[in-house]
């Protein structure tokens, strides 16, 4: 059977149910937000359908500024700390045995399917002043009493970096376990010591794939709500969190639509560019 | 010699990082008394038995298990035909449906939550649960679709050359070549949906927060009105369910292979 353009109505008909679906369910929602986004606020219920740019207007507040800034400086930090670990890991994961590779892999998915309220929870109890780590450091004499070490910024960081490796490593995977082998080994013979092989010949050789991962992992953080929240200070909320905010307890549609858009815009742009160093493949 | 010491070390250091938080996560739910505490003072079930025995508890754990379930049967419904589709035809226009499937995984989920729930809101079905169904089957759609979409790229074409030449039509052809062999990857990619629907928080709490309270939605609600050790319990459920889930998927298929290896066998 060969492939072959659909030619008869009922060659259709598979695909007929898929296309209603995402159709109805995700590009109407999608633009009933776009239009939503240029809605007037309706403080008794959701919105007045009446032409406004008032959204879109708000961004330009300082206040909008800070948090957008915010975001993007924590989404970035915590997109390098994850491929920084994550790029070696993953080379070393990929040269070892088909068992501990699936072992790995069994635990990383565990962890990247796990609620971000779990994560959050977890960790807010290993940053706590009863039950946390630092009661390890003063069993093992290095504090004087066990105190919080939250909320604050790295508290924030690390809960994140937790929700995001196992998402890095699964990205870096195909591409370092398809990397030809061979490549190492010409730099070993030629006499270099396996770190100097690795940073001259492997991150190189990687360029793009290692860039294409920090921008997937950045979006992947940009999207973290619940962490900034549980770990954090008000000052350390993303855009993610102010949408929800705005968009639950403010009842202010309208303007969580508009953050929205633009959170799209921004993704789909960043998206953008990884397909295109995709499509320029890495020279290995 | 030193280089695989190298790489124990580095193992050992991300096996703690990640197991870390869990370890204490299992010591608070085995505390004897209703206080965050760690290391566990004494020793009890009780709050394991809590899932079952309160009644809030079981409510949201059974309204958890129903959204998982239901979804994920749903975007294995939407993924499958499609993938068959684009396997069976050349049809460029019809990869843009793919992109749509793909879409809500990549970008932010507070994006999807809040499309579906301006959507519910506006057609005035806000809050019903059949609404969380169908959202979460949207958000998940992508994971069956690529497993489903891999097992398809895996089949031998000459295969169901034979089969048609030997007379079999399309429905047959489907029905004793095709479904045998895309099976595993249809159960995976079900597999997948059911565990992140499980976990999953923001897509619904935008739609149904108020009327159905699933179980990370009863988790955090509970974080922010005080500790309960409970919470613990049902995070360590959780966890052994994903563990289970994905050791089930990696002793049935190719694990490794699922996730963008070579087959087995083309390496070591």
């Amino acid at each position: 059977m060969r492939r072959e353009p659909p030619k008869a109505l009922a060659h259709y008909l598979p695909i007929a149910f898929p296309a209603l679906m995402l159709l109805v369910f995700f590009v109407i929602p999608f633009s009933t937000m776009i239009g939503v986004s240029f809605f007037k606020r309706d403080p008794s219920g959701f919105y007045t359908p009446e032409f406004v740019l008032d959204n879109y207007a708000r961004f330009l507040s300082s206040f909008f500024a800070g948090v957008l800034s915010f975001s993007l400086f924590l989404a970035i930090t915590v997109a390098l700390i994850c491929v920084v670990i994550g790029f070696p890991f993953t080379y070393l994961l990929s040269r070892a045995s088909r068992r501990t590779q699936t072992i790995w892999l069994v635990a990383l998915l565990a962890v990247l399917s796990l609620s971000e309220v779990i994560i959050g929870f977890a960790w807010s109890t290993l940053f706590s002043r009863t039950a946390g780590l630092s009661n390890i450091f003063v069993a093992l004499g290095l504090m004087e009493t066990p105190t919080a070490l939250m909320p604050n910024f790295w508290a924030v960081t690390t809960g994140m970096v937790y929700q995001a490796f196992p998402y890095t490593v699964l990205i870096l995977y195909p591409a370092l376990a398809r990397l030809d082998p061979t490549l190492l080994e010409a730099a070993r013979t030629l006499g270099a010591s396996p770190i100097r092989g690795f940073m001259n010949v492997i991150v190189p050789a990687m360029r793009n794939t290692l860039v294409a991962s920090v921008i997937m992992v950045f979006v992947f953080a940009l999207g973290s709500y619940l962490l900034p929240q549980i770990l954090g200070r008000p000052q350390h909320w993303t855009l993610s969190v102010l949408i929800t905010d705005q968009a639950i307890y403010q009842s202010n549609m309208p303007f969580a639509a508009a953050m929205a858009v633009f959170l799209v815009l921004f993704s789909l742009a960043l998206v953008g560019l990884t397909i295109m160093l995709g499509s320029r493949k890495d020279e290995a | 010699m030193k280089a695989v010491f190298a790489r124990f070390v580095v193992f050992a250091l991300v096996a703690l990082f990640l197991i870390g938080p869990l370890v204490v996560v299992v010591g608070v739910s085995v505390n004897e008394k209703q206080t965050l505490a760690f290391p566990p003072e004494g020793l009890s079930l009780a709050w394991y038995g809590q899932i079952f025995m309160d009644a809030g508890w079981r409510s949201s754990l059974f309204a958890s298990l129903f959204l998982a379930t239901f979804s994920a049967a749903l975007a294995v419904a939407i993924a499958f035909p499609l993938s068959w589709f684009l396997w069976r035809r050349v049809a460029p226009w019809a990869q843009i449906f793919r992109l749509l499937g793909v879409a809500p995984f990549i970008l932010p989920p507070v994006i999807t939550a809040l499309g579906l729930l301006t959507f519910w809101a506006t057609i005035g079905a806000y809050g019903q649960p059949w609404t969380a169904v169908l959202s979460h089957a949207i958000f998940f759609v992508t994971l069956p679709l690529v497993t489903i979409s891999l097992g398809f790229s895996s089949i031998d074409r000459s295969l169901v050359e034979a089969a048609s030449t030997m007379g079999a039509n399309d429905r047959t052809v489907l029905r004793t070549v095709i479904m045998p062999l895309i099976l595993p990857y249809l159960i995976s990619g079900f597999a997948f949906a059911f565990v992140l629907s499980l976990n999953e928080y923001i897509v619904a709490y935008m739609t149904v927060g108020f009327t159905m309270e699933t179980l990370p939605i009863k988790i955090f609600n509970a974080l922010r009105y005080g500790y309960t050790p409970t919470m613990a319990a049902v995070s360590v459920f959780f966890v052994a369910v994903a563990v289970l889930v994905f050791s089930l998927i990696a002793r049935f298929g190719d694990l490794p292979r699922l996730l963008g290896a070579e087959a087995r066998g083309a390496d070591s």
